[in-house]
């Protein structure tokens, strides 16, 4: 196992595929000579040329379009989109071309292609660079959406995502860029679709994805003292999703609490809720309760946006209010 | 051009002419459902553009999409069988009129997406650079299309990434009941194309010889890796927007003087194989005949073809997952 960073986990997963199949190449804005807006791709370039690093213009249509053309005749893109706020720009090339292809074209058609966006908030970078749209992604059938928490599980997730033949988003907390974790020196895929029980607990399980995945283990901690025993699993996939792993442990504890950073108001969360409502209702001992953002853009100051984004306190009260 | 390369070039004009009449007439029948959208009128621009290319070209078609199918060579049995909602048809009953593909033959699908086929023909394009397979991508779209932002961002890239394109431009003057004047403030849409320094030219979309030069010059200039070209072809509609169009936006005379032999592509393309190359008369009604006898078949393909199965509709959304059915 080695330390990295989430970023250069990130990174180096590309570069394996990169090095593993010549068809593999990146291409987004800003990615090449100033490294990714995250330093997702640092160093590609240099490494692999402008031939297989393509800098683009501020143009999320032409990056998502080319992207998936290519995908289409031959060739395997890993397209950035700097925030997901900006995938909206391109909204018809990811839900009603690419995602739709094989359908409707009648199922001759493969587009291997991979979309990383960052996402969520934390930065001050208010309404228009912070929201959680993976809801909006995992709503259209064709896509398949994941969202890994540490630099292990990105690591593992873009490697899947960049040998499947569907076209996957990958979601990327922009605090978690910067955060470290031991990866495998090895590159092995995560299959997508693989939830991780991230803390084992008996008492109510609590389903987080991306940074409150974080915030979830914070609050297990806190509890613990308290004398609370809690679950927490990282479905690390959106869609598709593993129900098994989640089922068993709701199976096990009887509650259930899902938290993401998402407006709750239509949101992937409320997806979960009633996933879990219908299936597993017999085995409930308590509501189903989601923690989310406010329904609210996202703010500037921080008191503000430290508000709206649901923090560790929020999910202590919410674990409280089902026991 | 030899003359069996311009019979050719007429052939395939009747025949996208043929099988758009039968389409409508099926339509009228209840035969065929949802929306059709038919090319009748525009044939002389997919003929043109695609007889310069091969199976290993791309193109990226539009919702009027019929014509430019069979220009690149699609199978009429399995057009209708998928205008029917057939399992036999190229998506098996899924797609319909606006969604036809074959990438065996480099058509990369119809699109219900007005500006939709604009980046993805650049991506197409961008493989066959990265690849160095000297492939080409048509893009075809209409006039409405020029006011999408896609087509900027196309267009844009194209010209920077010197990628070997092709835009081609249907300026049949109306999206659905918008006149181009209403539409765009220039006059010629390959005006757009000076914004990206590439060159453009704006042609009689009618006359099938101009639009094969034009294009040939322009596909050629595409595979030598110089860029793209902006080709618009001045055309017009027979018909309404979509089968059942009251059509109540279009002046009659106006269509009346589109329609006259001196002005729709396939009188005219007769009369000057017929002064130019002693075509005869019997000669254009073997060739008729011969498609009327594709057409017959390919009904009769389509009519007998079985609906899909219920299942198939919760395969084909990914490679590797089959989607479920209600649990009742």
């Amino acid at each position: 196992m080695v330390t990295k960073l989430y970023s250069e986990a990130i990174r180096d997963a590309i570069r394996n595929e990169m090095l593993r199949n010549p068809d593999v190449y990146c291409i987004g804005e800003d990615i090449g000579v100033f490294n990714g807006s995250f330093g997702a791709t640092a160093g590609l370039l240099a490494e692999f040329g402008p031939g297989r690093v393509y800098d683009t213009p501020i143009a999320e249509q032409a990056i998502t379009g080319i992207a998936a053309g290519s995908a289409l005749t031959g060739m395997v893109p890993v397209a950035e989109i700097m925030y997901n706020d900006f995938m909206l720009c391109a909204a018809d090339q990811i839900m009603n071309q690419a995602a739709k292809f094989r359908y409707m074209y009648g199922g001759g058609m493969k587009v291997p292609m991979t979309l990383r966006m960052a996402v969520g908030g934390g930065l001050q970078c208010a309404a228009q660079h912070s929201q959680s749209l993976e809801g909006l992604l995992v709503h259209i059938p064709g896509l398949k959406v994941v969202y890994p928490s540490t630099p292990a599980d990105a690591q593992g997730l873009i490697i899947a995502a960049i040998r499947d033949e569907n076209p996957v988003v990958v979601c990327e907390h922009e605090l978690l860029y910067q955060t470290t974790g031991e990866v495998s020196e090895t590159f092995e895929p995560i299959p997508i679709g693989k939830a991780d029980v991230k803390k084992e607990g008996s008492d109510v399980t609590v389903i987080a994805t991306g940074l409150c995945v974080h915030k979830a283990l914070d609050a297990a901690k806190a509890l613990a003292e308290e004398g609370v025993s809690v679950e927490v699993v990282d479905p690390r996939s959106l869609f598709p999703l593993d129900k098994e792993t989640i089922y068993k442990s709701i199976s096990k504890t009887h509650r259930a609490v899902v938290v993401t950073e998402e407006c709750k108001r239509g949101a992937w969360s409320a997806e979960m809720a009633s996933n879990i409502a219908e299936d597993m209702f017999d085995s409930l001992k308590s509501k189903i309760v989601r923690v989310g953002a406010l329904n609210t853009p996202i703010p500037f100051a921080i008191e503000l946006e430290s508000l709206v984004i649901p923090q560790t306190e929020d999910i202590i009260q919410a674990i409280k209010s089902v026991m | 051009m030899e003359k069996e390369k311009l019979l050719e070039l007429y052939g395939t004009m009747q025949k996208i002419r043929k099988f758009e009449q039968h389409a409508a007439k099926s339509f009228a029948a209840g035969i065929i459902r949802g929306d059709l959208h038919t090319y009748i009128g525009e044939e002389a621009i997919a003929t043109g553009v695609c007889a310069n290319l091969s199976d290993d070209d791309y193109i990226t078609s539009t919702h009027r999409g019929h014509g430019h199918l069979i220009a690149k060579g699609a199978d009429l049995k399995l057009m209708l069988a998928e205008l029917y909602g057939r399992k036999t048809g190229y998506c098996k009953g899924k797609g319909g009129s606006m969604h036809i593909a074959d990438t065996s033959r480099g058509i990369l699908g119809s699109n219900g997406i007005v500006g939709g086929g604009f980046n993805l023909a650049c991506g197409a394009a961008f493989t066959a650079k990265a690849k160095k397979t000297n492939k080409v991508c048509i893009c075809f779209f209409g006039d409405g299309a020029t006011a999408e932002g896609s087509s900027h961002e196309a267009m844009n890239i194209a010209s920077l990434w010197k990628l070997p394109v092709v835009f081609v431009n249907e300026n049949n003057q109306y999206g659905i009941s918008c006149h181009i004047s209403k539409g765009i403030p220039i006059k010629d849409t390959a005006t757009r194309a000076l914004a990206y320094d590439m060159p453009a030219v704006t042609i009689d979309g009618n006359d099938v010889l101009a639009v094969y030069e034009e294009a040939r010059k322009a596909i050629e200039r595409a595979r030598k890796g110089e860029g793209p070209t902006f080709i618009e072809c001045k055309t017009y509609r027979w018909r309404g927007h979509f089968e059942g169009d009251p059509d109540n936006y279009r002046p009659k005379e106006e269509i009346k003087m589109w329609k006259s032999k001196d002005r729709e592509p396939i009188a005219r393309f007769e009369k000057y194989l017929m002064v130019n190359c002693g075509v005869t008369e019997e000669e254009f009604t073997a060739i008729k005949a011969s498609i009327d006898a594709e057409i017959v078949k390919a009904n009769e393909f389509a009519l007998n073809s079985p609906h899909p199965d219920k299942m198939s509709a919760f395969t084909d959304v990914y490679t590797d997952i089959v989607e479920e059915g209600r649990p009742w």
